[in-house]
C-alpha cells in the first residue's frame, strides 16, 4: 500500500487530504515496526533538515527506508524537506546526514538567489522537461515552493528546474527515487496531477 | 519567475468569519466553511486565517475548526491567533496548516521565534506585525494598545535575525477603511528586510493592490475588498499583469 511516513515533524495533514481527494488507498505510519505491505513511500516534510534528520535516525526510519528503497526497490517520493533528506547531507543547523540516495548536498540558497529574498516562497514555474511524473501537466506550470535551502547535485540525474535568481532543482529523479522541492499537495490542479502520476506511472 | 501572491485574509472570532474596522468595530460574515469553499473554487494563491480573539481570550485558535476548514482548502494555508507554545504549532500543522503566524508571543518572548524556526524551519514561521499611524511614523500595536518603546524597524530587524520566514505587516489605521493601501509602509518594510513581506491594510481595488504590488513586497493580503465588493482575487491578478507584475 502507498505509505506516508510521519516523522512527527511533517505536515501529513495536507498530503492526506490530497490523497483522499485523488481517491487512493494509503496508510500513515509513525514507526518502522509497522513497515510492511509497502508498495510506495511518500516522505513529506515541513521543518528544518536538522530536525528531520534527527527524527529519521531516532525513529529507526533511516535504516528501514534505506532497506525498502535500495534492497526492495520500493519507489519513494520525498517532498520539500523530504526531498532534501534524499541527499547525502544537509547544512541547515550544522551538517547532518541524509538518506544518501543522491550524491548531493543541501545548502542555503543565498549564493544562487543574489538580491532576492529567502525563503523562496510562493508560486514559481517549473521546466518539466517532459519527465514522466509531469505527464499531462503543461511545461512551465506553477507549483508552490517554500524553502530556504536547495539541493546541489554532484551527479547527473533527471531534474526539472525552476528559476529564482538562478536555476534551482525543483524535482530530482533517479530510477524509482523521486524528490519534489515544491509542495504538490498545495499546488492545486498541477500538484494533484503530479501526485497521480507518481502513484500511477512511477 | 516567482509570482507575487494575492492572499485573502479570513478573520475568525473563534466561530464565525468577521471583518473588523480599525480592529474594533465588527461585522459577522457567517460560517468559515462557506467562505473557505468560495476561495477554494477560485484557486487563490494562498489563504491566511486568523483568530483575532484567541490571544486576548487566552486560548489558541481551535485546531478542530482548522481541521474542518483545511478539508476544504487545497492551497497553502497560514493560521494564526493565540499561539503560545511549540505544541500549539505542532497541533495546527498536523491539522493541515502550512505556516503559522505569531504576534503577541513574539513581542512578549522574542526567543520563541528562534525556537519555533529551529524546530519547524524558518519558512513555517510568519511573524505578524500590526502598526498604527502616528504623527512621527508608526507605532507597533498589540491587543488593542500601542506598544511603547519598541521601534518598528528595530523590531523588524530582530524578527528577521531570529529566524522568521516571512513578515505580515498590517496597517491597523487603514484596516477595513478601504481607502487605499499604505505604499510607503509596504515599500519601506519590504526594502528593509531580506525575507518575504506580505502587506495588509486598506487595499480598496485591484488597481490599488497592483500599486502596492509594484514595490518589493512578495504578497498583498486583502480582506474587505473581497468580502464587500464584487472584486475577486482573479481581478487582482489581472490588474497585476496589466502593471507588468508577475502574477499567477
Amino acid at each position: 500500500m502507498l505509505t506516508i511516513i510521519d516523522l512527527k515533524i511533517s505536515n501529513v495533514g495536507s498530503i492526506i487530504k490530497a490523497l483522499e481527494f485523488i481517491g487512493v488507498e494509503y496508510q500513515v505510519i509513525d514507526n518502522p515496526g509497522k513497515f510492511d505491505d509497502v508498495t510506495k513511500i511518500i516522505l513529506p516534510g515541513v521543518g528544518s533538515f536538522k530536525a528531520a534528520s534527527q527524527a529519521l535516525l531516532s525513529s529507526g526510519f533511516y535504516d528501514a527506508i534505506r532497506t525498502k528503497v535500495l534492497v526492495e526497490k520500493v519507489p519513494i517520493l520525498g517532498i520539500c524537506v523530504g526531498m532534501q533528506l534524499l541527499a547525502l547531507e544537509g547544512e541547515e543547523g550544522g551538517t547532518k546526514k541524509g538518506l544518501g540516495f543522491f550524491d548531493a548536498k543541501v545548502k542555503k540558497m543565498d549564493n544562487i538567489v543574489g538580491e532576492l529574498v529567502i525563503p523562496h516562497m510562493g508560486w514559481n514555474d517549473v521546466q518539466t522537461n517532459e519527465l514522466t511524473v509531469f505527464k499531462n501537466i503543461k511545461n512551465h506550470s506553477c507549483f508552490y515552493f517554500v524553502h530556504s535551502y536547495s539541493m546541489n547535485l554532484r551527479e547527473n540525474v533527471n531534474i526539472a528546474v525552476t528559476n529564482y535568481g538562478g536555476d534551482i532543482v525543483a524535482y530530482v529523479n533517479k530510477g524509482h527515487i523521486h524528490g519534489a522541492q515544491f509542495h504538490p499537495e498545495k499546488s492545486q490542479e498541477s500538484g494533484l496531477q503530479f501526485l497521480r502520476n507518481f502513484i500511477e506511472l512511477c | 519567475m516567482l509570482r507575487k501572491r494575492i492572499i485573502p485574509i479570513v478573520l475568525l472570532d473563534g466561530y464565525s468569519v468577521l471583518k473588523t474596522i480599525k480592529f474594533t468595530e465588527r461585522r459577522n460574515l457567517g460560517s468559515p466553511v462557506t467562505v473557505m469553499k468560495t476561495y477554494n473554487t477560485r484557486n487563490v494563491d494562498e489563504l491566511i486565517l486568523l483568530d483575532i480573539d484567541a490571544s486576548k481570550d487566552n486560548r489558541s485558535i481551535d485546531k478542530f475548526t482548522i481541521q474542518d476548514l483545511a478539508t476544504e482548502c487545497f492551497m497553502p494555508l497560514t493560521v494564526g491567533g493565540g499561539i503560545r507554545s511549540i505544541t500549539d504549532i505542532k497541533d495546527l500543522l498536523s491539522k493541515g496548516a502550512d505556516k503559522i503566524a505569531i504576534n503577541t508571543i513574539a513581542l512578549e518572548n522574542p526567543c520563541f521565534i528562534n525556537q519555533a524556526a529551529a524546530i519547524f524551519g524558518s519558512q513555517c514561521i510568519v511573524v505578524s506585525v500590526d502598526v498604527i499611524e502616528t504623527k512621527d511614523g508608526y507605532s507597533i500595536f498589540s491587543n488593542g494598545q500601542k506598544i511603547l518603546g519598541v521601534d518598528l524597524f528595530s523590531w523588524l530587524l530582530e524578527i528577521e535575525k531570529r529566524g522568521a520566514g516571512e513578515i505580515l505587516i498590517n496597517n491597523v489605521s487603514r484596516d477595513g477603511q478601504m481607502q487605499g493601501g499604505d505604499y510607503k509602509l509596504a515599500s519601506s518594510v519590504s526594502k528593509f528586510v531580506s525575507i518575504p513581506v506580505i502587506y495588509a491594510g486598506g487595499i480598496n481595488s485591484p488597481q490599488n493592490a497592483a500599486l502596492i504590488g509594484r514595490c518589493d513586497v512578495s504578497a498583498v493580503a486583502i480582506s474587505s475588498l473581497f468580502h464587500f465588493t464584487d472584486s475577486t482575487p482573479e481581478d487582482c491578478r489581472l490588474a497585476f499583469k496589466e502593471q507588468g507584475i508577475a502574477a499567477r
